[in-house]
């Protein structure tokens, strides 16, 4: 299939240069890619900027209420598994208003791809922190700095036992298409985080990975299978030490034997959680430049799917019993003429 | 003496450990299998196990049976049985003067009495009990012990049986055979057969009891009933019913039925229902909250299926925006708000009518939704049909009414074929529209949007929760389209009026005076009017099923009486409503405030006194 035919004829309102105009366009490609028929594809969203989406994607598209798209994307594929289903939320929508749903849809794993536009501020409402904020952001609601602590959304994903989690960002393209393919390939809840820029109210917040000349410096792409190796010079590798009984992450040269090799299949979250954590900013303004920033598809593990248990319990369910219509359940109750 | 009689009222009250729900259930099954109709209601407490012994801790089960017109579970009982002290206290204002009163004499002991709060050892004075009441004293604890000394049950074990000596006994004082308790016995005991022997044993003593000792009180003989239509009968919960109700509505239908729900009080049951009907096809999903209940059912909508939610007022409250959302999408969805005593958490396991404003009106914006209620326990089934036929039909979100009185009492059921039931019609989309199909476009006559559920070739598009242009369905903030598109919303929901049956009135229609009711006091109103009438004061009853739109015949039937009081269990909300649908109207209200049925005295009485 080609992009263009899950282009929808509605002009793209999101400001000139945010990072959502190149999500947009990566998500047409994916979805292109991987080959799943418009009507047979279902897009839902919440509120917020990023929530427009599903306008702009010529599918089943359903621009709902904040925060709620999860819970609507679960009805959705729960009750017809035969359909792909998409979310699209920003990190307003999903972690805060929504962040009961997001849990549970992830804990739950229903078959869901899960994109999480992060781009750490509150857009459509001008310019409000947002649970991905870093601690001391300055914004129109926290004028003297915030005082929370932020979400690392990678780190929410494993403590409601996620399956699926990958990380990109909105300046590269390639890296963007392969995490949306992969998402679709996993079954289960999957989670893409979307790093985007705020080009109005949150300006360069990723600049630290988005800054072409620093990205190789500073993010590495995890592909499964293949040595952790990153830097201008593909001169580094990331590899695993202790602090006391703690495990941490450590950069080495290239050819040190101890360079870790991505297993995006493995059941613990360990070492999943440290890759998520590496280069995360938690407070405004302090970058820790120790390890890169970690893309591509952090963690891809296989588990059953809330959508096809259920369901495959009801065939079951109805395949050993005796009343399948309700005439026949009827003659199940205690009943008498009168 | 033996009094030969139209209809009774049994109240079992005891401990919430003492099964006295059970007791009841069995007793009332058993009557209405002898042909008596039949009413139930249980009355318990919030707590799960309050401690044994005090007024907290009081469950009761009252029935109503009778040859006919047995609308109500009745206001006082004639025979009470009281486990102990507590039950017979938290009841003394609910039985009539001249009652037999059945208690375990092994439970009136000082310690039992202290539990209760009495201040004296003399329970039935310190009462004020009239002595007119014949009080029957029982060692049930005793005999029950006597009837299973050889069974090799342990002690606690043997006292959870005394409810069924209790069951014999009454079953021998209303001349019950008890072959069809046994019956019911095996069922439910089917796994335990130790326990189903100790329970007969205990039953067919508490019987026989009775019947040796010939006991100098009152014996009843009911008639059978001849005023039901033929045919086969259960008696049903009014949750159970609800839930039925949709899975008829579903199998007719030609969909998928789909709950979204979280557990609420009293409204769970629908859910514990419709989970366990997997083997009608049915889809629950037990959500994390009440939002996520209403909102997976809304997504289940927009692909295609019979979608429901159920919950009670505060959830209501919870799902009031994505009610809004389907309202804007126009999407068929079903809410079933079981009421309960508010506001807040309020009173859990009571009941109450003061949803109904919030259903009508409680929404951001200019939402209109259908809302009917229910009035019988058996009844939910088909206003849960018509719930669902509307919603599919009509492309709207209608919500239900029923309340606690509704959800756990019971009513006899007349069980329908699927082939009786009228004809659903989901609302689809022309063929023709294939290629240029928006989520705004409509039936010109009808404004019922057409349906393209997410899965339809061809029909691909986006619906929102944003204002929506009236003719490309895209997003719109154009002022005049609002209006148009609001007025759209508000004409498809008011043209299911021609689609409802028209406002019927019941009991003297020529009368002056017209009681006015809607949901579940249809019973006591009848019953009402029934009295009224027999005493030679004239009256009559309109009483709703269908709130919004209301029957198009209302302002016509109402403006013919002189004097219009409106019953409900609320403060008003009803005569609220009708006042700003009828202009110039003269309503009188009669309100009850206690979280609990009318009586049908008290309607009687306050009728007569306005006279």
């Amino acid at each position: 299939m080609e992009a263009t035919q899950f282009k929808s004829d509605q002009y793209v309102r999101f400001c000139p240069g945010c990072g959502d105009h190149a999500i947009c366009a990566a998500l047409q490609k994916a979805m292109a890619q991987i080959g799943v028929p418009t009507h047979q594809t279902v897009v839902i969203s919440g509120i917020g900027c990023s929530s427009r989406m599903p306008h702009y994607l010529n599918t089943y598209g359903f621009n709902t209420i904040h925060g709620r798209g999860a819970a609507i994307a679960t009805g959705v594929k729960t009750s017809h598994p035969e359909l792909t289903v998409w979310q699209m939320t920003g990190d307003g929508d999903c972690l805060a208003i929504g962040g009961n749903h997001f849990i549970h849809s992830v804990r739950r794993n229903v078959d869901l791809n899960i994109c999480l536009f992060n781009n750490r501020i509150y857009g459509l409402t001008k310019g409000q922190y947002s649970p991905t904020s870093p601690k001391g952001f300055v914004s129109k609601s926290s004028p003297f700095g915030t005082v929370e602590r932020p979400f690392i959304p990678g780190e929410l994903v494993l403590g409601a036992r996620g399956t699926f989690f990958a990380r990109t960002l909105d300046v590269d393209m390639p890296t963007t298409v392969s995490c949306l393919v992969a998402a679709h390939e996993h079954k289960g809840a999957s989670v893409v985080e979307c790093l985007v820029n705020c080009v109005i109210f949150n300006n360069g917040a990723h600049n630290w990975i988005a800054d072409r000349e620093q990205r190789a410096e500073h993010s590495i792409v995890l592909e499964h299978g293949k040595k952790m190796i990153f830097g201008k010079e593909r001169d580094k590798g990331i590899a695993l030490s202790w602090d006391g009984l703690t495990p941490k992450l450590i950069v080495v040269p290239a050819d040190d034997e101890r360079v870790l090799t991505h297993d995006a299949t493995l059941k613990d979250p360990t070492l999943h959680r440290l890759l998520i954590l590496m280069g995360q900013m938690t407070e405004a303004g302090v970058q820790p430049d120790d390890l890169p920033v970690a893309l591509g598809v952090i963690r891809n593990v296989e588990e059953d799917t809330y959508d096809q248990a259920v369901n495959r319990q009801i065939e079951e369910v109805r395949g050993k019993s005796k009343a399948t219509c309700f005439d026949e359940l009827t003659q199940t109750l205690e009943r008498w003429e009168m | 003496m033996n009094k030969n009689t139209q209809s009774v009222v049994v109240r079992f009250s005891g401990d919430s450990g003492d099964g006295m729900q059970l007791t009841g259930t069995l007793f009332s099954t058993v009557s209405a299998i002898l042909g008596n109709e039949i009413s139930t209601f249980p009355d318990f407490p919030a707590e799960i196990r309050a401690p044994q012994g005090t007024l907290g801790g009081v469950s009761g089960f009252q029935v109503h049976l009778g040859a006919e017109r047995v609308y109500t579970p009745g206001d006082k009982a004639d025979v009470l049985v009281a486990m102990n002290p507590a039950a017979l206290k938290v009841n003394t204002g609910n039985i009539r003067p001249d009652s037999v009163i059945i208690i375990d004499s092994d439970s009136f002991t000082a310690k039992d009495l202290e539990k209760a709060l009495y201040k004296t050892d003399n329970p039935f004075t310190e009462l004020g009990l009239p002595e007119t009441q014949q009080i029957v004293p029982v060692a049930l604890t005793s005999l029950t012990k006597e009837s299973l000394k050889d069974s090799g049950m342990d002690n606690k074990s043997i006292l959870r049986s005394k409810n069924m000596f209790a069951l014999g006994l009454v079953c021998w004082l209303f001349n019950r055979d008890i072959d069809q308790a046994v019956h019911f016995l095996g069922n439910k005991f089917k796994k335990k057969p130790d326990l189903l022997t100790a329970n007969v044993k205990v039953l067919t003593d508490g019987f026989h009891y009775g019947q040796n000792l010939a006991l100098n009180i009152n014996t009843y003989t009911i008639e059978k009933s001849e005023a039901l239509p033929h045919g086969e009968y259960t008696s049903i919960a009014g949750n159970k019913a609800t839930a039925w109700g949709l899975i008829a509505a579903a199998e007719k239908a030609g969909k998928r039925l789909f709950l979204g729900s979280y557990p609420i009080t009293p409204a769970t049951d629908i859910m514990h229902e419709l989970a366990a009907r997997k083997d009608m096809n049915v889809m629950v999903v037990q959500a994390e909250d009440e939002i996520a209940g209403v909102c997976t059912a809304i997504g289940a909508s927009f692909a295609g299926d019979l979608a429901a939610t159920s919950t009670s007022g505060p959830g209501l409250s919870l799902k009031s925006e994505a009610i809004g959302l389907a309202v804007m999408a126009e999407l068929p969805l079903v809410v079933i708000d079981v009421q309960r005593g508010g506001p807040s958490t309020g009173l859990p396991t009571k009941t109450e009518q003061t949803d109904l404003l919030q259903a009508v009106y409680g929404r951001n914006g200019e939402c209109p939704a259908v809302v009917i209620a229910a009035s019988t326990p058996a009844n939910c089934f088909e206003y849960a049909y018509q719930a669902a036929k509307i919603a599919l039909e009509n492309m709207t979100p209608v919500i239900l009414l029923s309340d606690t009185y509704l959800a756990n009492g019971t009513s006899l059921w007349r069980i329908p074929k699927v082939s009786d039931l009228e004809e659903i019609h989901p609302q689809g989309v022309p063929e023709e529209l294939k290629g240029h199909y928006n989520p705004a476009l409509r039936d010109p006559e009808t404004l019922i949007r057409w349906f393209a559920p997410a899965g339809k070739e061809g029909f691909e598009h986006r619906n929102i929760g944003l204002e929506r242009d009236s003719e490309k369905g895209s997003i719109s903030t154009n002022p005049h389209n609002h209006e148009v598109m609001t007025l759209n919303r508000a004409k498809k929901v008011a043209q299911v009026a021609d689609k409802i049956p028209q406002l019927q009135v019941y009991g003297n229609a020529e009368a002056d005076t017209l009681l006015v009711g809607f949901g579940s006091t249809e019973g006591h109103l009848k019953a009402a009017t029934d009295a009224l009438n027999a005493a030679g004061k004239p009256a009559a009853l309109a009483h709703f099923n269908y709130i919004n739109p209301l029957p198009k015949n209302t302002e016509e039937v109402l403006r013919r009486y002189k004097r219009i009081i409106v019953c409900e269990l609320n403060n008003g909300q009803f005569a609220t409503l009708l006042r700003g649908r009828i202009e110039g109207l003269h309503i009188e209200q009669f309100n009850r405030l206690e979280a609990q049925p009318f009586q049908i005295s008290e309607i009687v009485d306050y009728v007569k006194k306005g006279e």
